[in-house]
C-alpha cells in the first residue's frame, strides 16, 4: 500500500514536470525526424508508388509483371547465386576464422590482431578492393605472373578470369568474411568454458560437443549472420562496377544503368527493379535482427 | 592438447595468406612502374596529379562536413531518447538501421527522383545544392555507425543527474548538449567519426550518380585509364582506413564494437 501511494505520488511529480520538458525533447528529436522523412523515408516511398504505376501516372499492376522477363529475372538470379556463394562460403570460413581466433587456444595476441584486421578489411570494400584483385591475380598480376615463373602454371588457362562472376565472387569474400569474423566472435565468447568441460565428464566427443550443445546454441546467430553477408552482397555495387565495369549482368549493375540513361526504357520498370531489391535485402536483413535477438537471449 | 592447437594455426594461416596476399600483390604492382626496377613513381605520379588533389580535397572536406552535421543531428536525438523520450527508442533505432537494409543505389535513385531538376525542390540543378544533397546522403549512410556509436557513449554515462546537476547549476539546454553531454561521450563521437570519414572518403555510388568531382570517381577514372597508379591508390585507400579505424581503437572504442555488423548487436 506504502509502496503504491509511493508510485503514485512520483507518477503525479512526473506528469508535473513533463510538459515543459516533453516539448523540448520532442523540439529535440524533430530534425532527425525531418532528416529521416526527407533523406530516407520520402525518397524511397517514392520509388515503391512508382513501381506500381505507369509512366503516365496511373497506378497498375504492370510494371511489377514486367520484371519477369528474361533480362532482369536474370540480373536478378546472378545477383542471388552470387550473394549466396558469398555469403555462405564467407560464412564457413568466417566460422572457422573466428573458432580459431576466439576459443582456439592460440596465443592472446592472436584476437585482436585478427579482429582489427577484420575490422579494416571489412570497410575496404568498393573500387580499391578491385584494384586490389586485379593487381594480385589479373592477367599481369603478382600470384598470375609468380605461378608461370616458377611453376610454369597459367590459371587463365585453366579458364579462370578475374573479371567474371567466381573472380568477382572470390573479391567479395575479402569483406565478407572479416564481416562474419567481426559478428560471430562476441557470439562465440557467449559459449561457455563449462559447457564443453562438462559434456567432456559425462563422455561426449567432441563431435557430439558440437553437434547437440554448441550448435544448437549458435545456430540463430550462424544463420542470421549469412543472411546479413547476403543482403550486404545483393546491395553492393561499386567492388563489383570497378572489377567487371557494366558487363556482369547484377541487379545493381542493371539498376545503375537504368538510372543513368533509361536502359529498360521505362522510368516505372526501374522503380519496379529498385523495389525488388529492398524486398530482397529488407527480407533478408530483418531475418537477421530476429535471429540476432533471438541468439543474445539465448547466450545471455 | 598441442594436437589440438593445429586446426586453428592452419585456420589462421589460411586466412592470413588470403588477406596478406593481395595486400603485398597490390603494393608489388604499385612499384613496378619504372621498366625493370621497383621504384615510388606511381605514387609520385598520383600524388602530383591536380585531379588527385582536386577531388581528394573535395571528399575530405564532405566527409569532415558529414562529421559535423551527423554529430549534430545524432548527439541531441540519442540524448534525449534516452532522457525523456525512451518510447521512442525502437522508432529511432529502426530509421538507424534502414541504410543498411535499404542499399545505398536505391537510395540515390529516390534523391534523384525526388531532387531532381523538375521536382518541387530542386538540388541537382546547381553544383552547391547538389553539393549538400551530396553531404546529407554520406550523413545517411553513416547514420547507423555514428548513432550507435553516440548512443553506446551516451547510455554508459548518467544522462539524467549530469542533466540535473547542469540545470541546478543555472545551464540551458545547449549548454548541457554542447558542454556537458557531448564532451563526456567524446570518445564515442571520435570513434562514429573516424568509421564515417573511411566509409564516405571513396564512396562511389552516390557520388557518381550524383555527378560531383569526389575521390571515388576519380578512382574508377584512373582504374579505366592508367595502369599502375589504381595499385598506388588501392594501397594509398586501404593505409587511410587502416588510419582511420587505427585512430578509432586509439581514441574511442575497440573495432570489435564498431562495425556495421555489431550495429544490431545492442538492440
Amino acid at each position: 500500500m506504502a509502496q503504491q501511494t509511493q508510485v503514485a505520488s512520483r507518477l503525479s511529480s512526473a506528469t508535473q514536470i513533463r510538459p515543459r520538458h516533453d516539448f523540448l525533447a520532442w523540439f529535440g528529436v524533430t530534425p532527425f525526424f525531418i532528416f529521416a522523412v526527407l533523406f530516407l523515408i520520402l525518397p524511397t516511398g517514392y520509388l515503391v508508388v512508382g513501381a506500381f504505376q505507369d509512366p503516365s501516372g496511373n497506378f497498375t499492376l504492370a510494371t511489377i509483371g514486367e520484371l519477369f522477363q528474361p533480362q532482369i529475372i536474370n540480373a536478378y538470379w546472378v545477383s542471388f547465386k552470387l550473394s549466396a556463394i558469398t555469403a555462405l562460403a564467407g560464412a564457413v570460413i568466417g566460422f572457422f576464422l573466428a573458432y580459431a581466433g576466439v576459443v582456439g587456444g592460440l596465443p592472446a595476441w592472436v584476437r585482436p590482431t585478427l579482429m582489427t584486421f577484420s575490422g579494416v578489411a571489412s570497410n575496404f570494400a568498393g573500387i580499391p578492393l578491385a584494384f586490389a584483385f586485379i593487381a594480385t591475380l589479373g592477367r599481369v598480376g603478382l600470384v598470375t605472373t609468380l605461378l608461370i615463373r616458377f611453376f610454369d602454371f597459367n590459371i587463365y588457362s585453366t579458364g579462370f578470369n578475374l573479371l567474371s562472376f567466381w573472380g568477382l565472387a572470390l573479391t567479395y569474400l575479402y569483406f565478407q568474411i572479416p564481416l562474419m569474423v567481426l559478428i560471430l566472435a562476441p557470439a562465440l565468447d557467449g559459449l561457455k568454458r563449462e559447457w564443453r568441460e562438462a559434456s567432456a565428464i559425462l563422455g561426449a566427443s567432441a563431435w557430439q560437443y558440437w553437434r547437440h550443445i554448441a550448435l544448437p546454441i549458435l545456430w540463430p546467430g550462424l544463420v542470421g549472420t549469412t543472411l546479413l553477408l547476403f543482403a550486404n552482397a545483393f546491395g553492393a555495387i561499386a567492388t563489383a562496377y570497378g572489377l567487371v565495369g557494366s558487363s556482369l549482368n547484377i541487379a545493381t549493375i542493371v539498376l545503375y544503368a537504368q538510372i543513368r540513361g533509361d536502359v529498360l526504357h521505362n522510368p516505372n520498370l526501374g522503380y519496379a527493379l529498385a523495389l525488388g531489391m529492398i524486398l530482397i535485402t529488407g527480407l533478408s536483413n530483418s531475418a537477421y535482427i530476429w535471429l540476432s535477438g533471438r541468439s543474445r537471449r539465448t547466450l545471455g | 592438447m598441442k594436437q589440438a592447437k593445429i586446426g586453428p594455426w592452419i585456420a589462421i594461416a589460411i586466412g592470413t595468406l588470403y588477406f596478406v596476399v593481395p595486400l603485398f600483390g597490390t603494393f608489388e604492382f604499385s612499384l613496378r612502374m619504372r621498366r625493370g626496377q621497383y621504384s615510388f613513381d606511381a605514387y609520385r605520379v598520383v600524388l602530383d596529379d591536380p585531379r588527385f588533389q582536386a577531388t581528394f580535397g573535395y571528399s575530405t572536406v564532405l566527409a569532415l562536413a558529414t562529421i559535423v552535421v551527423g554529430v549534430l543531428l545524432v548527439v541531441p536525438t540519442a540524448y534525449w531518447v534516452q532522457l525523456r523520450l525512451p518510447r521512442l527508442r525502437p522508432v529511432v533505432e529502426f530509421i538507424t538501421l534502414l541504410p543498411l537494409v535499404i542499399p545505398a543505389i536505391v537510395i540515390v535513385f529516390g534523391y534523384l527522383r525526388i531532387y531532381g531538376s523538375s521536382s518541387l525542390l530542386p538540388m541537382t540543378t546547381n553544383e552547391r545544392a547538389t553539393d549538400v544533397l551530396l553531404m546529407f546522403s554520406y550523413v545517411m549512410l553513416s547514420l547507423p555507425y555514428m548513432y550507435r556509436a553516440v548512443d553506446t557513449g551516451i547510455r554508459a554515462i548518467d544522462v539524467a543527474t549530469l542533466t540535473e546537476a547542469a540545470e541546478s547549476l543555472g545551464a540551458r539546454w545547449p549548454t548541457i548538449l554542447f558542454k556537458v553531454i557531448l564532451p563526456n561521450v567524446r570518445s564515442a563521437v571520435l570513434s562514429g567519426a573516424f568509421l564515417t570519414f573511411a566509409t564516405v572518403i571513396g564512396e562511389f555510388t552516390m557520388t557518381s550518380l550524383l555527378d560531383r568531382p569526389a575521390f571515388g570517381p576519380y578512382l574508377q577514372l584512373m582504374g579505366q585509364d592508367r595502369a599502375y597508379e589504381p595499385s598506388a591508390l588501392a594501397i594509398i585507400s586501404f593505409a587511410i582506413t587502416w588510419a582511420c579505424l587505427g585512430l578509432m581503437q586509439l581514441l574511442g572504442r575497440p573495432v570489435e564494437k564498431s562495425s556495421a555488423a555489431t550495429i544490431v548487436e545492442a538492440k
